[in-house]
């Protein structure tokens, strides 16, 4: 049996799965002052009764780090930069006290200018007096050669709570979202490090056979354990659930558009050949741009419970939510009234919204009937305007090579896979405003809570060789070695792929024999004068993102 | 976070799968870590610095430019056609008001490539930036435009290209061309009798520094700019007059750069060459996106930069205030100089050599212009290899006059097309279209 919990903002849904059915499913209102209870209350009421032997698995997507950044409940942090020549890092600067180190490392990893230990003496010092336990040290190319950053490592006086290196964060270059990525995840580490080991109570107390899984931002799990080192993965992982859940209740092999509507809003993705897609660089979060990798989704402010308004003759629809629906007592009409007045769905106090959509209809000169109707139509229109906007950006994203520009590749969904409460209820409209087939899964209204329980584990690693150096570098496992004469983009690719079911075997031992694949390479001639000196080349590993299918193969699920 | 002062787009094409060989200077490799230093800056995270997709360039976007032998498709590769096609976008996203400046760091350059193609020269088979103008002057309208080419080298193919058209200055600051390919770029290089003054070069003496480059923008190029008064400023941005480049003998850096992008603030950069792939390009490009961006570029700093690696000599400078004086008075007096040139010649030709230095191909153009005062005239080529091709090549200009336009079609009828065994071009700008018989 699989568990799956999702925390969202507003509601934390979990369901227990088994026999590709879905066996229970339990919906609780998040308590943004007490996680660990929203979580607990959750899992008891879907555990109550099972035996817990019979658990194989315990996915968990949690705001709790989202929302210690979002209302700034996060502890304070020094940050070490090592900038070097280039643009200004003044504006890097988000730490609560922040030190701008000598030293630099450039494109290749060599060490251009050397470290000033004095200065780190002096920042260590400062830091101890100010009292702050997190830090963050971040360099620019440290992910070329994490020499220096570990140099200032060493430099510190032993004993802080947390530590964050730029390089063990993600292989992609962006110095800024470098230092970003590395302060938030300092930033959260104590807040998070409290919630896991009260999880681990829970699990242990339960005698629960498994250790959680927690949910990330490309839709993969990370272990509980690995998790404490890496807390800022772990943001923003709920529009990864429901795209994961969309994708395990209706698999397709084809482009296609995901939407998850909600009563705020509507969250837009897409697929490339049943595959997601991901960020191009990384996720933002509270105005930080990060390198923590998630699924591309765009937030819409359009949803169920949005207020509708009549202004200058034209009928509005969000971005605000002022409450819940007319029907339920809220102070404004929304989509949900609609709905109710044209008797699709069933709920609350039905003259109310009738009489909010009549209200809106003497405005715009409509009856009631087709007034609800319009507001459908309209908000589905907006939600495909926006998607063709969105995809009309993705097929523009630059490439880099004549093959690229050549092949032209573009992202032509065949269909919207639609999930959310509403789901349902819109699909008539949704489908004459995309003009495509629109698939309602069953399940859509817990897509997320099932997506978070049949994720699984993902990690990627980048390798860098440089033949006239002699040296390999992978900087998210902090490795750094010779390599012999010889040594070539086959020899990289396979050293890459073993680096990476090592570090598979250590992050989620129950998935070793996953597939892994390799998502780029590149090797470059270096020349200097007019011979050539040696190879600079580059390699992308990552597991094969995917999702347990909820019915058939050889899975228990 | 980050927010430039003025919108930029960027056009970025490194063409990793492309090189004219393998330890050729313009090779796979040579923007690879300007992409390395433009990424770990997070440049492309930048508040109105907006990355665009290339396309390819038509067949038709070069024919308006080139006559190339046999035809475009035999001169150019995909990258060539992609490189032209970028520098469109980057103008197309200014002329559109989507953005304030542009850059295309595309590849490979075009600045050596003259109006008839027989094939590579200096790394260039058909010319990025001329393909771009008149690109923009067939799409959004007739303009004045002004190409300052910082280039090391002379772009002899720029000027070649325009040099009878009087809307387009073309200025050029290099190393003496007698100390470097291609071997030109004079200062009596000064364009054809209908555009006469509209080409000027300013050969700077190896070791130029900084200082001299800065002096040349402040007391040349910026004060025949304001005379000037051009819709659009292009820089044909090579960036090879670094001190670190393996095939020029210059003294300027990325700050260097940066300042001058600053000062001059060009509409349109398009890269051009640059082979100091490790020690330059990656800081010179950041130093002139930033600048363009009117971001803070005070920080953009080579690893072995030095005073020393940038001074020059008090001889060098002396030398360049002469050489601006000269050439700003020339500019300033260019109506009495045509005057002088033209005389009462109903026509004025030119014979020279063109060489094809990857090919080793030596080409002979005998070039024929009629004289006239209202508009760029009546140009015709007859142009012969040492392989053996021969072919008649007939220019009429973009806003050709009546007699000039029919002259040339006069002309195209008249030619014997067994006088010329590989073909009788006809470049109609008016009609943009291109004939061959």
């Amino acid at each position: 049996m699989f568990v799956g919990l999702d925390m969202g903002g507003t509601h934390t849904d979990a369901v227990l799965i088994a026999g590709g059915r879905i066996l229970r499913h339990y919906k609780t209102n998040t308590d943004p002052e007490d996680y660990l209870g929203t979580v607990t209350r959750a899992l008891e009421a879907i555990l109550a009764g099972i035996n817990p032997s019979s658990i194989k698995r315990l996915n968990l997507s949690t705001t709790i780090c989202t929302n210690a950044i979002v209302t700034g409940r996060s502890s304070p942090v020094g940050l070490l930069l090592e900038p070097g020549p280039g643009l200004n890092p003044a504006l890097l600067a988000c730490g609560q006290k922040n030190f701008i180190l000598s030293g630099s490392i450039d494109h290749r990893g060599r060490p251009t200018s050397p470290l000033v230990e004095a200065e780190i003496k002096a920042a260590d010092r400062e830091l101890q007096q100010a009292g702050i336990r997190h830090l963050a040290i971040a360099g620019k190319f440290s992910t070329r050669n994490p020499e220096h950053e570990l140099a200032i490592k060493e430099a510190l006086s032993p004993g802080y709570d947390f530590i964050t290196m730029g390089h063990r964060l993600s292989g992609w270059l962006n110095f800024p979202r470098r230092v970003f990525t590395a302060y938030l995840n300092s930033a959260v580490a104590a807040t998070y490090s409290s919630f896991a080991a009260a999880i681990e109570t829970f699990t242990t107390k339960k005698k629960l056979p498994v250790a959680p899984d927690i949910l990330k931002a490309d839709g993969g799990t990370l272990s509980l354990e690995a998790s404490q080192s890496l807390p800022v993965e772990t943001i923003l992982s709920g529009p990864a659930a429901s795209i994961m859940g969309a994708l395990a209740l209706a698999p397709t092999w084809q482009d296609a558009i995901i939407l998850d509507i909600g009563g705020t809003t509507t969250d837009i993705a897409f697929l490339a050949g049943g595959v997601p897609l991901y960020e191009p660089q990384g996720i933002s979060l509270a105005g930080y741009p990060t390198l923590v990798r998630a699924l591309f989704s765009y937030s819409l402010g359009l949803g169920g419970d949005s207020c509708l308004q009549v202004q200058e003759g034209r009928l509005t629809i969000g971005p605000g939510r002022q409450g819940p629906a007319r029907a339920l007592g809220g102070p404004a009409v929304t989509p949900t009234d609609a709905l109710i007045t044209l008797g699709r769905l069933d709920l609350g106090d039905k003259a109310a919204a009738r009489q909010g959509i009549a209200e809106l209809g003497d405005k715009l000169g409509l009856g009631t009937l087709h007034m609800a109707a319009a507001i459908l139509q309209q908000m589905a229109g907006e939600i495909a305007r926006q998607s063709r906007a969105l995809l009309a950006k993705i097929n523009s994203r630059p490439v880099y090579t004549v093959r690229e520009v050549l092949a032209g590749k573009q992202l032509q969904p065949a269909q919207v896979i639609v999930i959310g409460a509403p789901a349902p209820l819109l699909a008539a409209e949704l489908e004459a405003a995309f003009g495509l087939p629109v698939i309602v899964p069953h399940l859509a209204g817990v897509a997320n809570a099932i997506g978070a329980a049949l994720s699984q584990p993902t990690t990627e690693l980048t390798l860098l060789a440089d033949t006239e150096q002699g040296l390999l570098t992978v900087p998210e496992e902090g490795l750094r070695e010779k390599i012999p004469a010889g040594f070539n983009l086959e020899r990289a690719r396979n050293r890459a792929l073993e680096l990476l079911r090592e570090r598979l075997v250590r992050l989620a031992p129950e998935v070793a024999g996953t597939e892994l694949e390799v998502v780029e390479e590149q090797s470059f001639n270096m020349v200097s004068g007019f011979y050539t000196t040696g190879k600079n080349i580059r390699v992308k590993v990552q597991v094969k993102p995917r999702v347990t299918p909820l019915k058939g193969d050889a899975d228990d699920v | 976070m980050y927010k430039a002062a003025r919108r930029l787009g960027l056009v970025f094409f490194p063409a990793f799968d492309w090189a004219i060989s393998p330890t050729h200077p313009e090779r796979e490799e040579r923007l690879l870590y300007t992409q390395d230093q433009v990424l770990e800056e997070g440049i492309l995270d930048i508040d109105g610095i907006y990355e665009y997709r290339p396309r390819l360039a038509t067949v038709a976007d070069v024919e308006r430019v080139h006559v190339c032998v046999p035809d475009v498709m035999s001169r150019v590769t995909a990258s060539h056609l992609i490189a032209a096609g970028g520098a469109i976008v980057a103008a197309e996203a200014v002329l559109k008001g989507e953005v304030d400046k542009a850059f295309a760091i595309v590849r490979p350059p075009g600045h050596h490539a003259l109006r008839i193609v027989h094939g590579a020269r200096g790394f260039c088979n058909i010319n990025i930036e001329a393909i771009m103008i008149e690109y923009i002057r067939r799409h959004y309208g007739k303009k004045r435009i002004a190409i300052v080419d910082t280039d090391c080298h002379h772009g002899d193919g720029s000027q070649d290209i325009y040099w009878h058209d009087p809307d387009t200055l073309y200025i050029s600051l290099h190393q003496d061309g007698r100390t470097l390919y291609p071997g030109t770029g004079f200062l009596d290089e000064f364009g054809g009798p209908n555009a006469f003054g509209y080409n000027l070069n300013l050969p700077l003496p190896p070791e130029t520094g900084e200082e001299g480059f800065l002096y040349a923008l402040d007391h040349f190029i910026l004060p025949v700019l304001a005379d000037f008064k051009p819709d659009l400023v292009i820089n044909s941005a090579g960036q090879d007059n670094h001190y670190t480049d393996p095939i020029t003998n210059m003294r300027f850096s990325a700050q260097g750069y940066a300042r001058l992008n600053d000062r001059l603030q060009p509409d349109i950069a398009v890269l051009e060459g640059g082979y100091s792939i490790e020690g330059a390009l990656p800081y010179v490009n950041v130093g002139i996106i930033l600048a363009l961006a009117g971001l803070d570029y005070s920080g953009i700093r080579e690893p072995d930069y030095s005073p020393a690696r940038v001074a020059q000599s008090s001889r060098v400078s002396d030398y360049i205030a002469r050489l601006c004086d000269e050439t700003y008075k020339a500019w300033q007096q260019r109506e009495t100089l045509r005057a002088a040139y033209v005389r009462d010649k109903k026509e004025i030709s030119r014979r020279r050599q063109i060489y094809y230095d990857t090919e080793g191909l030596m080409e002979t153009q005998e070039e024929t212009t009629l004289v006239c005062d209202s508009c760029g005239g009546l140009t015709w080529i007859d142009s012969r290899t040492d392989r053996g091709r021969h072919i008649l090549a007939i220019f009429i200009p973009r806003d050709a006059c009546r007699r000039c336009q029919e002259e040339g079609h006069a002309l195209f009828e008249r030619a014997s097309a067994g006088a010329y065994r590989d073909g009788i071009y006809l470049q109609d700008r008016v009609a943009d279209q291109l004939l061959k018989k």
